[in-house]
């Protein structure tokens, strides 16, 4: 669901090693400027490869973190339609994380590696997963703002120069178009429901606005690989851009709920037919970025965990598969059929 | 100890009379659970009737460095298309 | 259901909308439990996997609930009955509360559930409640795959390494004690057969026997003896583990009375 900016460190793109290489290169940005897809066994810079592979694993790695959060209410939530909505939505989370991880496959890096690195730390995911979901109302939040910010951000992926990312990005923005209404649906039944629905629902936007805008990356005089990866046509608008387009189509959606945004600042500014946030305090994003949020331990000690516990069942699914290799299907296949 | 599962490829006839088409790849350590993987993960929201898996490393592709060769020589065989023949309005069914 | 369909079932009183709460708490209760996994399992497909199941499951907890709210005529709707009863009235079998465990743990429990549903709602389907016959029908299609999904795994596990084959032992020797509720009948599923509400639980008990015994052979695992406390969970006496299952469950519904969600 959830890609941000995340490429504000790491390796500046390097220059082509060789006269060859520099050939092949303009050629490979003819191809981009035609606006071809580019394929995975077709010929590209290495730093177009590590670039891909970095946000494409970046993305992958939030959609497997951002399943706790919300998994965190699937046993408590409060009816039983809201809860198999729920479970749907986070299971969908994983599907996006599988897609995403094969994309990244195609690109010469294995699953396993990684998620090695997601649970060595040595890895990002989207900041947002590292906040707690304290109330019922946070699903809401989470899905109105966290679900709507990642849109604004994925559908221009759809266009990705890359193939495999592009494709797996049109499925998931298919898959998505109920994840933002079922969450804007819980906060408005909240915002009519008691006062201390409301309180909730108050509550929960309180907490969950800031972090969401901060979700779309620094702001673009901050942002390294903007430029490069829009010459690649990775991306395609700016961080402040999509930024900007979220705050405007979501004030008048706060405001519809009758509940107020927690900036003081917030104005209509008539001339630039824009809402103008306050500053974004970006120390914050940085030191939850660094790992000192709220739940960064939480999150991938849970992960951690998890890997860890699965292993003695992914190891025996494997030993079962090498002892039947010579039967198709292995014996269980028989028992199905059996039925 | 090996954990990791082999790769699969994934095809999905949408309904009955039309082909198989790729949608995406897996994980599963054996060929009844990439089925079963397949049917989870690519059939969520009834996109299909029927499933294909294949093992990643079954499949033999072309080379795109090859794509010239390979594609190329077929852009001048336009008589192979039914618009490269003019036939007079007046004959019919043809 | 049509009224002239439902003046038409056989006189069973307290005991119909009581025994179709038994099928629907069981598959709440266990729906409930797969929740837990969702987000921690062995492998990001595995947790799909879990995910659809717990969404078949209370699927047709809904559908059953519904149900034996309009029977029991009382207005009691899904929610209430899910959300506002306590423990002793839950009537689910014993063996769906029991905690998750490993990944082990959960693939037994699931696969002697899962056997024992799919064998069930078959019967079902010809029950003389018309009803409850349709909702069978279609719980016996997600059923065939349940069971094709905990059988292939518990296969795995049992002949995968000998840790796993240890680890899936174990959970059968802790878990088997729960099955015999299953299959054997009290005086409720008696009334209920009597009625051609429910099935016979001989011919349920006969089916699921040989499909867990073929199973386990091939999971390379060991029948444990049958040393069996009578549970009585299908009749609101429970392990420790439903009441906690249910106060993380209920907790909203029990602290805001009344509203909507």
């Amino acid at each position: 669901m959830y890609t941000q900016a995340l490429d504000s460190s790491g390796a500046e793109p390097r220059s082509p090693a060789s006269a060859g290489d520099a050939e092949r290169e303009r050629r490979f940005q003819e191809r981009i400027d035609r606006d071809e897809k580019i394929e995975p066994k077709d010929w590209m810079p290495e730093a177009y490869r590590q670039t891909l592979i970095r946000q494409i694993a970046q993305h992958a790695h939030s959609e497997i973190v951002g399943m706790l959060p919300e998994g965190n209410w699937i046993t408590r939530a409060p009816t039983l339609r809201r809860k198999v909505v729920l479970i749907a939505k986070v299971q969908d989370e994983g599907g996006h994380g599988m897609y995403l991880y094969s994309a990244a496959e195609t690109l010469g890096v294995s699953r396993g590696e990684l998620i090695e690195q997601l649970l060595a730390g040595r890895a990002k995911y989207s900041s947002i997963f590292n906040y707690p979901t304290l109330t019922w109302a946070d699903i809401g939040a989470i899905g109105w703002l966290v679900d709507g910010a990642a849109i604004m951000n994925q559908i221009p992926l759809c266009r990705c120069s890359y193939g495999p990312y592009a494709r797996a990005m049109v499925r998931i923005c298919k898959e998505e178009s109920f994840h933002q209404r079922q969450g804007y649906e819980i906060m408005l039944t909240l915002a009519r429901g008691t006062g201390a629905q409301r309180e909730m629902a108050q509550d929960a936007l309180n907490r969950w606005w800031w972090p969401s805008l901060m979700m779309f990356g620094p702001s673009d005089t901050e942002s390294v690989h903007t430029a490069q990866s829009m010459r690649w046509k990775i991306k395609r608008f700016s961080n402040d851009e999509l930024r900007q387009r979220f705050i405007d189509v979501t004030v008048p959606q706060a405001q519809f709920l009758d509940l107020s945004l927690p900036d003081p600042a917030l104005r209509w500014d008539e001339a630039a037919q824009h809402f103008i946030t306050g500053p974004i305090d970006w120390s914050e994003f940085q030191t939850v970025l660094k790992g000192h949020g709220p739940c960064n331990r939480e999150r991938l000690g849970a992960r951690r965990a998890a890997h860890e516990a699965g292993r003695w069942v992914r190891e025996a699914a494997a030993a079962y598969a090498d002892k039947h290799r010579d039967r198709a299907g292995g014996g269980a296949e028989r028992y199905a059929q059996a039925i | 100890m090996n954990e990791d599962w082999a790769l699969y490829e994934v095809f999905i006839r949408a309904r009955s009379g039309l082909e198989h088409k790729h949608v995406g790849s897996l994980h599963a350590a054996d060929a009844r659970m990439a089925l079963e993987h397949a049917r989870d993960t690519y059939t969520r929201r009834q996109e299909g009737v029927s499933i294909w898996v294949v093992r990643s490393s079954e499949i033999i592709a072309s080379d795109p460095e090859e794509a010239e060769a390979l594609f190329e020589p077929a852009r001048d065989k336009v008589y192979r298309h039914p618009t490269f023949y003019s036939i007079p309005d007046d004959v019919k069914n043809i | 259901m049509s009224a002239a369909a439902e003046s038409a079932l056989p006189a069973a009183g307290e005991d119909h909308p009581r025994y179709v709460l038994r099928l629907a708490d069981t598959s709440l209760v266990l729906g409930q439990r797969l929740c837990e996994w969702v987000g921690h399992a062995p492998a990001l497909e595995e947790d799909l996997a879990l995910g659809n199941i717990a969404l078949d499951l209370i699927g047709q907890a809904r559908l059953l609930l519904a149900h034996a709210g309009r029977i029991e005529g009382r207005g009691r709707e899904e929610d209430q009955l899910a959300f506002l009863r306590d423990a002793p009235e839950f009537y689910n079998v014993a063996l769906a509360e029991q905690p998750n465990g490993d990944f082990g743990a959960t693939i037994v429990r699931q696969a002697l559930l899962d056997a024992w549903q799919l064998e069930l709602y078959h019967s079902l389907t010809a029950s003389a409640d018309e009803r409850l016959a349709e909702i069978a029908a279609k719980a016996l299609k997600e059923c065939r795959y349940h069971w094709r999904f905990s059988c292939g795994w518990l296969v795995r596990l049992g002949d995968g390494t000998a840790e796993s084959h240890a680890r899936a032992q174990e959970a059968l020797e802790a878990l088997w004690r729960f099955t015999e509720e299953l299959i054997t009948p009290d005086a409720l599923d008696v009334r209920m057969a009597s009625l051609g509400i429910a099935p016979p639980l001989a011919v349920v008990r006969a089916r699921w026997e040989a499909r867990i015994a073929a199973a386990l052979k091939e999971a390379t695992l060991r029948q444990p003896s049958s040393h069996h406390y009578p549970w009585h969970g299908k009749s609101g006496v429970h392990t420790e583990h439903l009441g906690h299952l249910l106060g993380q469950m209920q907790h909203l519904q029990r602290t805001y009375p009344g509203v909507t969600w």
